[in-house]
């Protein structure tokens, strides 16, 4: 019998049976429809995300910290990659031969070790800033749960010698102190992160995209001139050793653009390695430490006399008999002098002289000239801690007070400021501004403190300071005409004047067009001789004249020098 | 018809395996761009090494420790320099 023919098929069925069959196929093509939906609709991103872990990585890209630099491209300060070495306490079950062994390439005590590995902490340094060929040995090792990190190390070629003008960097690469510090931002480079995709075997096969580019720290070119640094350094710790002095400092300018050469400050340290670090040493003292400057500020006194007119450089002021009385307090001269003029005045450092000057002009204008050579306020040159020296406002002056600041008591200032006064006199009575970094082209004109007049009378002065006769002949330089100011100050020890002195000199050569600016600093020379002509010139002089010799400036004062009468004869001799 | 279907169809896999293997070859080449960039970096490295060995043997102390120390040298004292004067020199 055919199918066909089967009397089943016309047996009616009941309707209901198809109509079930069609729900049920609509309702499971519409949970499909749904679900599709639900995936592609509400939860692409969530599953994209999830797809795009398997096989895309963010990986980050370092940067660099920027290379400090001195005028002639010298490298100063550079960062180089090193590893540091972790542990997860928790992962890091070592043999005991396994941790001897790793103790051994890390140099620290199996022990040291055993105890960091017990700690409780989630994270451990081991060691930070080990060497690349070391940190491949212990990866070699294959230890569980001691892990390595990429980090950077910075170097300092010149150690103990720019210490205070650089400054340093901590562990995590960021700047502390001194120029690392200043120009943070400058040197830091930023990392960036970019997503590429890996293949199996951990290959970088394509790069997705660039999330943050790197950014590269930038070099910074310092004014510094290394080779002048190198002359103030050796010059000054020579002279703290002949001494006996507690500390010192160095500062050189260029006279031209407002650079500042070189900057040493003793004691010092290296950064390089600084496991036992006191705050002594730190100290960058021509910035941070103020000290009463004593007669290195007679030459402004006399500058303003001679600018309002009142006294000419060669009117004659009565010093005798050495001691002037104010009040109750009375002024010493270390030598008694008589008449001399206001020129004598300075070559001779007297007091008296200095100070009948001061009371001659009203405060208000003693003040407005400290103000505007940037005393009591500090240099804004970026550093930390950096100071502006105590210049207290000219209504609460006392006449002795007047008195005394004419002759740099009364008054403190920073090594720094007091080499950038002088400025004033060895240009045309302009102040620039100072510049840590490279000055490319220099201002011509500065802020206007005294006229030029006023600055080429108070040079001839300070020239008959280093002559014989004056205070400072040991600051004469072969070659050149020199001029420049001791100053031997008194201490204030406790709120009284202790018998611990305070020896300086700042200067400028050559006297004809003044190039650089040398102030020296020494504190407590204590070896018996504590004069500044006598402790502080002879280090301005030879660091002075390496300087101009190194920067190569003609001479100005060829009488002491041999000059070749007939060139050729020297080539000649020289081949 | 049935031609045009053909043709299509064989333009369609050569231009298919012609982007498997220009992708392959992208791959290949930014492998190489990346390894040369590895070698980039490890060089940069390498040269701030280098500048600092150099800084280091180029100490002024060390010159002058040496200068003065194995070569016996000394800067002159006064009336051992002889001053030239320029302009009559670059005449001559």
């Amino acid at each position: 019998m055919k199918f066909v023919h089967s009397p089943l098929l016309s047996q009616p069925l009941p309707a209901w049976r198809a109509r079930l069959l069609l729900l049920g196929l609509l309702s499971g093509f519409l949970t499909l429809v749904g679900w599709s939906l639900y995936l592609q609709g509400f939860n692409s991103s969530f599953l994209q995300e999830k797809g795009a872990s398997r096989y895309s990585r963010v990986i980050e890209v370092s940067a660099t910290r920027g290379r400090i630099m001195d005028r002639h491209g010298d490298v100063l300060a550079v960062s180089t990659p090193v590893k540091s070495v972790w542990a997860i306490p928790e992962d890091a079950k070592l043999q005991p031969a396994q941790a001897r062994s790793l103790a051994a390439l890390l140099e620290m005590d199996a022990r040291e070790l055993t105890r960091k590995l017990n700690s409780e902490r989630e994270f451990v340094f081991l060691k930070r800033q080990i060497a690349p060929p070391v940190a491949e040995k212990i990866a070699a090792l294959d230890l569980p749960g001691i892990h390595e990190q990429r980090e950077y190390r910075r170097y300092y070629p010149a150690a103990e010698m720019i210490a205070h003008m650089l400054g340093f960097t901590g562990a995590e690469d960021v700047g502390q102190e001194g120029i690392e510090l200043a120009f943070q931002d400058t040197l830091a480079g930023k990392p960036g992160s970019r997503r590429v995709i890996k293949d199996r075997r951990g290959q970088i096969v394509e790069d997705v995209e660039s999330i943050k580019p790197p950014q590269e720290g930038k070099d910074v070119v310092l004014a510094l001139d290394a080779k002048i640094q190198y002359l103030a350094f050796a010059n000054l710790r020579q002279a703290l050793v002949d001494h006996k002095a507690k500390a010192g400092g160095v500062v050189v300018l260029d006279a031209k653009t407002g650079e500042v050469l070189a900057l040493v400050n003793l004691p010092t340290y290296n950064p390089n390695n600084r496991v036992r670090l006191a705050g002594a040493q730190l100290r960058n003292r021509a910035l941070t430490d103020t000290f009463e400057p004593g007669s290195t500020m007679k030459p402004f006194t006399a500058a303003l006399a001679l600018e309002k007119g009142k006294y000419r450089s060669d009117t004659m002021i009565q010093t005798a008999p050495g001691t002037l009385t104010i009040g109750n307090a009375t002024i010493h001269d270390a030598h008694m002098h008589g008449l001399l003029t206001v020129a004598q005045v300075i070559q001779k450092s007297s007091n008296v002289g200095a100070a009948k000057m001061a009371l001659s002009m009203p405060p208000e204008e003693m003040w407005r000239m400290f103000d505007s050579l940037g005393f009591g306020t500090p240099l804004k040159l970026g550093f930390p801690g950096e100071v502006g020296g105590r210049l207290r406002p000219a209504k609460s002056w006392h006449p002795i007070e007047q008195a005394t600041m004419a002759y740099g008591h009364g008054i403190s200032v920073t090594l720094i400021q007091l080499a950038h006064a002088y400025l004033a006199f060895a240009r045309d009575g302009d102040l620039l501004p100072l510049s840590l970094i490279k000055v490319e082209t220099p201002p011509l004109l500065g802020k206007p403190v005294f006229s030029a007049q006023t600055a080429h009378e108070v040079r001839a002065m300070l020239e008959l300071a280093v002559l014989p006769g004056g205070t400072a002949p040991k600051a004469q330089v072969s070659g050149y005409r020199v001029a420049g100011k001791t100053g031997t100050a008194h201490k204030l020890d406790g709120g009284s004047y202790a018998n611990k002195y305070v020896a300086s000199f700042v200067g400028f050569a050559p006297a004809s067009d003044p190039r650089l600016i040398v102030a020296v600093m020494i504190d407590e020379p204590s070896a018996g001789i504590y004069y500044g002509g006598d402790v502080a010139a002879p280090v301005f002089s030879r660091v002075m004249g390496g300087s101009l010799r190194a920067l190569g400036v003609a001479p100005d004062a060829t009488t002491s020098l041999q000059v070749a009468k007939d060139t050729t004869s020297i080539i000649r001799e020289s081949m | 018809m049935l031609r045009l279907n053909l043709i299509l169809l064989l333009l369609l896999v050569v231009s298919a395996i012609g982007t498997v293997s220009a992708n392959h070859k992208a791959r290949k080449m930014f492998i190489d761009l990346e390894r040369e960039q590895a070698r980039m970096r490890e060089l940069e490295v390498e040269w701030g090494q280098l500048q600092l060995e150099q800084s280091t043997w180029a100490n002024h102390a060390r010159v002058e420790q040496i200068a003065r120390s194995r070569l016996h040298m000394k800067s002159p004292g006064s009336g051992q320099v002889i001053s030239i004067d320029t302009a009559k020199a670059a005449g001559n």
